[in-house]
Formats: C-alpha cells, structure tokens, sequence
C-alpha cells in the first residue's frame, strides 16, 4: 500500500477493529480510512465494487471474513471478474485480489469451517494462493496484489497464530512455484495451506520410524507446479496429498491426477488422498476432529504406503 | 439513543384484567429465563466449558418475548447467530439447548449444530442461522409454503439490523409483498454490526427500504415487551388474514460483546451508552416496574419466580454437562435425508 497507491482494502470490520483475527490492526491508523474502508455486511456488493475499481484503475483488495462466505460472491467473481479479460478480447484487466480464511477445527460449526478454494482453482481466469507460513503469505500477498489477473488467497485460520521469520523487506513469491518445505526420499506428501504444517508434523513423527517424507508445499493451486510435484513423487516412489477442502471432486484429486499421469511408471503404490470428510462441519468437538486429517492419520496412512504398518 | 415512534411512557397505571397480568408475568418470566440462560452460556465459556463462541441475548428480551408471545406453537421463526433468545421464546426447552452449546448427543441437534445453529420443529423454530440474512429466504418460503397448504400459519423472520446490508432480504420482500406472503421481517437494531455502528453502513432510513416494496413497517422502542407485543398481534393478524407482510422495526441494545470474547468494547462503543441502557432501559427493569406500579407481582413475588428460574437453569446445565458426547459413528449420518 505504500508502494502503489491504487491498492485499498475493503471489508466488513477491517478498520478500527483490524478483523475479527485482528490480522488489519493498525492498518486503518497507518492508510486512513479512505484507503482501510469499513463496509456493510454486503459481500456481493462489495466483490462487484472490486471487479469495478480493479477495471478502471485501483488494486482492490476485497476481504471477506469467512471463506464459507464465498458463497455470496461466487458471480461476482466467477461470472464477472474470471471471465471479463477474456470476453473482451484481453483488452479489459482486473488486477482484483479476494482475501479470505479457511479451515475447520475452531468449533465453529457448519457455516464457518469450510475450504472451499478448490471451487475458485476449477475456473479458468482466477489464480488461487494458499500459503502455509508467515513468510509465504506475505510473498504471496504481494504477487496477488501486483497480478493484472483475478486473485483469491485463502488464509488459514488458525496459521494466525502460527509465529515465523517475516523479513521487512520487499520481496513476492512468484505464483505457480511449489516449495519443498522438508526434504526427504521415502515418500512425498503433497500439502496445502493448514495441510502443510499436519505434513510437517507427521513427517517428523515418520523420521523416528525410519521413513523419510519429503513435503511439497504446492503455495497455489491455480497455477499449480506439476513439475515439482511429479518430480517429487518420480523420486521417492510415494505420495500422499492432503488438503482441508473435501475430498471428493478436491483439490486432492487433481493433484493425485497429476500425479499418476506423470509418475505413474515410477510409483511403488497407488497415490493416497487425504481431506475433509464428505460432510457439513459438525459442532461438536468428539466429531469435528474426525472430519479433517491430523499429523497421526497421515502418518499412518505414509506408513501404510511404506509397507510399514 | 435513537428515537422511536411510538415510545410508551414508563409504567404507566393502567386498568388490569386477570388476563392482562398472567400474560405480562409469563412475559417477565420468559423474559427472566433468557437472561439467566444466557448468563450461565457467558459462564461457561469463562470457565473453559463450552467448546467455541456465543452470541449472547442479553438485553434485547423484549423483542424474541414480546414477539413469540403473540405467535402460535405451530407458527414459524427464523433466527440469527444470536438466537437463544429467539429459541426460548418459542418454547424451547433449556437442557437440550445447554447440552447442543456443549455439543453433546442430547442436544437439539445432537452436537451438530452448537450455538449458532440450534433448530427445533416442535416449536416451529427452523433455525438459527450462522449467515448473516440467511434466513430471509427460508423465512419468506416457510410463509409461501403456509399460503400454500392454506395452514394458516405465519412465519416470523429475526434479523439483526446488519442484515440490512444483504441483497437477498430485498428480493424476497418484494416477493413477500407482490404475493401477500404470512411473514413478518423483525429487525432488531441493536446498534452495532459486529464492532461497526450501524449508521457507518446504512444509508437513508431503514423503514423506507420496505415501504418502497409496499410492506407496512413501524419502528418502536424494542425494550418495551408490550409495545413489541401489541405490535406484533396487529401484524401476526393482519397476516393470518391473508394481507400480507410487515416490517418491523425494534430499536434495542445488546450488553455484552458482540460474542462473548469480545470483552474490549471501549474502541468501538462508550462504556457510558452501555451504562445508559444498563441502567435506564433494561426491558426487564421496565416491565418490573410496571408490574410492582400496578400491583400486579411485588418484589417477593417476583423473586420467587426467579428463584424458580435459577433452580431449572442450574439443572439444566447439569443436564448439559453430564450428557455424552455424540458416537464417533454420527459424524457421517445425516448429509443425506
Ligand atoms: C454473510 C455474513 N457476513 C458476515 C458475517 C460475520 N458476522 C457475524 S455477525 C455479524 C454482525 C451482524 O450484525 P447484526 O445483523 O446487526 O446482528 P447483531 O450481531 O448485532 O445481533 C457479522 C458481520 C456472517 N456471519 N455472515
């Protein structure tokens, strides 16, 4: 914001209370409100202002609470803004970026818990991040806010808590560059946003069992680096991938298709999908934390894979 | 304070009838359960107990009371993420609806739904509603499916005046009133959307938005259960007769935060407003002292009411917390009916 002064952010309590998260704190105090704008509880309103001042001009970034809400922007984004450069013969653009949340295990029921980036990585015209870390959400934050394309990034909830090296300088992670977050030669397990750190976890677990789990950040699903990923899964012979969307027609099917159609002749097993259970996000503690993947399960089913059960 | 048409005078002496004080003591009742329901939810997340947030109804009483009192069991109710006291004042029973906020298998809806989602067809409440506005859809239907079956039902819709901002409550009222649908939209402005004050996001005056679409709306002062409910008679008949919607418009305040870790409110609101409403607004102070200047229930009278009320809570909550947590094997039952 400091370096462009086309970019805003606009949002539902995003000024004086910085978010519900409080991930804005200070921005409204730094920026002015005219540039941190609060706004009604219209989240269709406020996409088609976006895809509107992103066309003539500005850098919008439009911030919308919960992923779940998404919902209430879908032709806005998918209608509009995906479709607009491409209609118009490349002669329009909408450098729009849509901020949001994702992921469950917050007890937060049904309607506030879901990932749902897998619907905005099916349409062709959107670019979807999903970081994992403090310091990839800032790089990444940047390149969307610098793309002349629709961009969604979905943060992941409960990573606000998670603390990590952010350096203070200028820096922007390119879209469509895996990272390999762990190193390692038994098994690859493909991971998104709040997947990762589960990936991280369970491969530590794997280490003291002898198992050496290599982990592919895939930084963002649309466009997705399917050579890091193939690479990966050529080398260590395994894969697993594990997302929080659902699993069925997800993000986690894609990418096992990716995988078996570049790996296949060198895989030693079938490629494993890992994400939330096929149901509603349930309130309940004693079954909402059956329904999402956990450093356990995936360490597990890695083991299965091995042939080390 | 906004101004409201049609504020009442505080107790005012007025001519009683038997029926008269029943009803204004099952309001204070009512009244009373919700207030202590919710000051044993504020409880229970204090003490770790409750898994997630709530929003608490403390404060705006007057509106789920004064309204379901003037409805039938098998009337229709929508409601919001801050939607106890909606729930209660439709009958709902107290054990179940602890027991579904701690997420146990005897709750409402087995653990499912939690706090912000609690439904019960028994007493015609098809639920809060964790979107905002989300209802007003299943509001205006629930009313065109009663026209349809000719059931005579009315369905009420409870929104907080934040859903003022969403597009979907504008198309169905245009619909509601192009075909004079049994529904009645309840707005209860409690000021704040979230942490925003309402006027920073809502343009011109409220009641205009409905009487562009041709629905009669009136705005009164929310904290007075018998304004709210006299009002509400008129427009729950009017419906029931088959002249369509209304807009109702109730000015009210919540005392807490927005939910109940929102404890640092000084940013957004004065500590003094809260007071003000604390103090000299609160709809079960009013109706008190209209039931003590009318000699209806004096102070012991009323305390053993609420004695009553503290004793049901209290088992209630032992209920809640002695209930089982759902079977892992309910987790994948009831995606599909
Ligand atoms: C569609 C949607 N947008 C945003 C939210 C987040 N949210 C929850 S409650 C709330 C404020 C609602 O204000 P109001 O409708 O006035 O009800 P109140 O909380 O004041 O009772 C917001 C923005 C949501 N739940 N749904």
């Amino acid at each position: 914001m400091r370096r462009d002064l086309r970019v805003f952010i606009i949002g539902e309590d995003v000024a004086e209370a910085g978010t519900p998260f409080k991930v804005l704190s200070g921005l409204v105090r730094q920026f002015g409100p005219e540039r941190v704008i609060d706004s009604p509880i219209s989240e269709a309103g406020i996409a088609g202002i976006g895809v509107g001042a992103a066309m003539t001009g500005m850098r919008p970034v439009v911030d919308i609470m919960f992923g779940d809400f998404v919902t209430l922007i879908m032709d806005q984004v998918v209608n509009q803004a995906a479709k607009i450069h491409y209609m118009s013969g490349g002669k329009l653009k909408v450098p729009l970026v849509i901020r949001t949340t994702l992921g469950a295990t917050r007890r937060s029921a049904a309607q506030h818990s879901q990932s749902l980036h897998a619907w905005f990585s099916h349409i062709p015209g959107l670019k979807v991040a999903v970081p994992s870390t403090p310091y990839d959400a800032k790089g990444l934050l940047k390149s969307a806010i610098r793309d002349d394309n629709p961009v969604i990034i979905f943060e992941d909830k409960l990573m606000y808590q998670l603390k990590g090296p952010v350096p203070d300088d200028d820096y922007t992670i390119p879209f469509g560059v895996a990272d390999i977050k762990r190193a390692g030669t038994d098994i690859t397990m493909v991971a998104t946003s709040s997947m990762v750190q589960v990936a991280l976890a369970a491969a530590g677990m794997l280490e003291k069992e002898g198992i050496s789990a290599e982990v592919v950040d895939v930084r963002t699903t649309a466009p997705l680096d399917k050579e890091t990923i193939v690479e990966s899964a050529k080398k260590t012979s395994r894969a697993i991938v594990i997302d929080e969307g659902y699993e069925r027609y997800g993000v986690t099917a894609e990418i096992a298709a990716v995988i078996a159609e570049g790996a296949f002749y060198n895989l030693d097993a079938p490629v494993k999908r890992m994400g939330a259970m096929d149901v509603p996000v349930p309130f309940s503690p004693a079954l909402e934390d059956l329904t999402v993947p956990t450093p356990e399960s995936v360490a597990e089913a890695a083991k299965k894979l091995c042939g080390k059960p | 304070m906004p101004q409201s048409r049609g504020t009442r005078v505080r107790a005012r002496a007025t001519d009683t009838t038997k029926a008269d004080s029943e009803r204004l003591l099952r309001f204070y009742r009512q009244m009373m359960k919700i207030r202590l329901f919710e000051e044993q939810v504020n409880q229970l997340y204090l003490s770790a107990k409750m898994p997630g947030l709530a929003h608490l109804y403390i404060g705006q009483e007057a509106v789920a009371v004064g309204i379901c009192e003037a409805l039938k069991p098998d009337d229709y109710i929508t409601s919001t993420h801050r939607g106890h006291g909606h729930c209660i004042a439709k009958g709902a029973a107290v054990d179940r609806m602890f027991a579904e906020l701690l997420g146990k298998a005897d709750g409402y809806c087995r653990g499912k739904g939690g706090s912000m989602h609690i439904a019960d067809q028994d007493t015609g409440n098809l639920g809060a509603n964790a979107i905002v506005g989300g209802s007003a859809g299943i509001a205006t239907g629930a009313a065109m499916s009663a026209k349809m079956r000719k059931s005579g039902q009315v369905a009420v819709c409870f929104f907080g005046e934040g859903a003022l901002g969403q597009g979907l409550l504008y198309e169905t009222m245009n619909m509601a009133s192009l075909w004079k649908l049994p529904v009645i939209y309840v707005c209860e402005n409690n000021l704040y959307n979230e942490y925003t004050h309402y006027t920073e996001t809502t343009a011109g005056k409220v009641d205009a938005r409905p009487e562009a679409f041709g629905i009669e709306a009136e705005t009164i002062d929310g904290q007075d259960v018998v304004l709210v409910h006299e009002t509400a008679l008129r427009m729950v008949e009017q419906a029931r007769r088959g002249d369509g919607p209304s807009f109702l418009l109730c000015n009210t305040y919540r005392y807490h935060g927005h939910h109940v870790g929102d404890v640092d409110r000084a940013y957004y609101r004065p500590k003094k407003e809260e007071e003000e409403w604390r103090t000299q607004r609160d709809p079960i102070q009013l109706l008190t002292e209209q039931l003590e200047t009318n000699k209806i229930a004096d102070d012991n009278a009323l305390a053993t009411i609420e004695g009553e009320l503290r004793g049901e809570i209290e088992a209630a909550v032992q209920f809640a917390l002695a209930a089982p947590y759902p079977d892992a094997s309910e987790v994948d039952k009831h995606v599909y009916a």
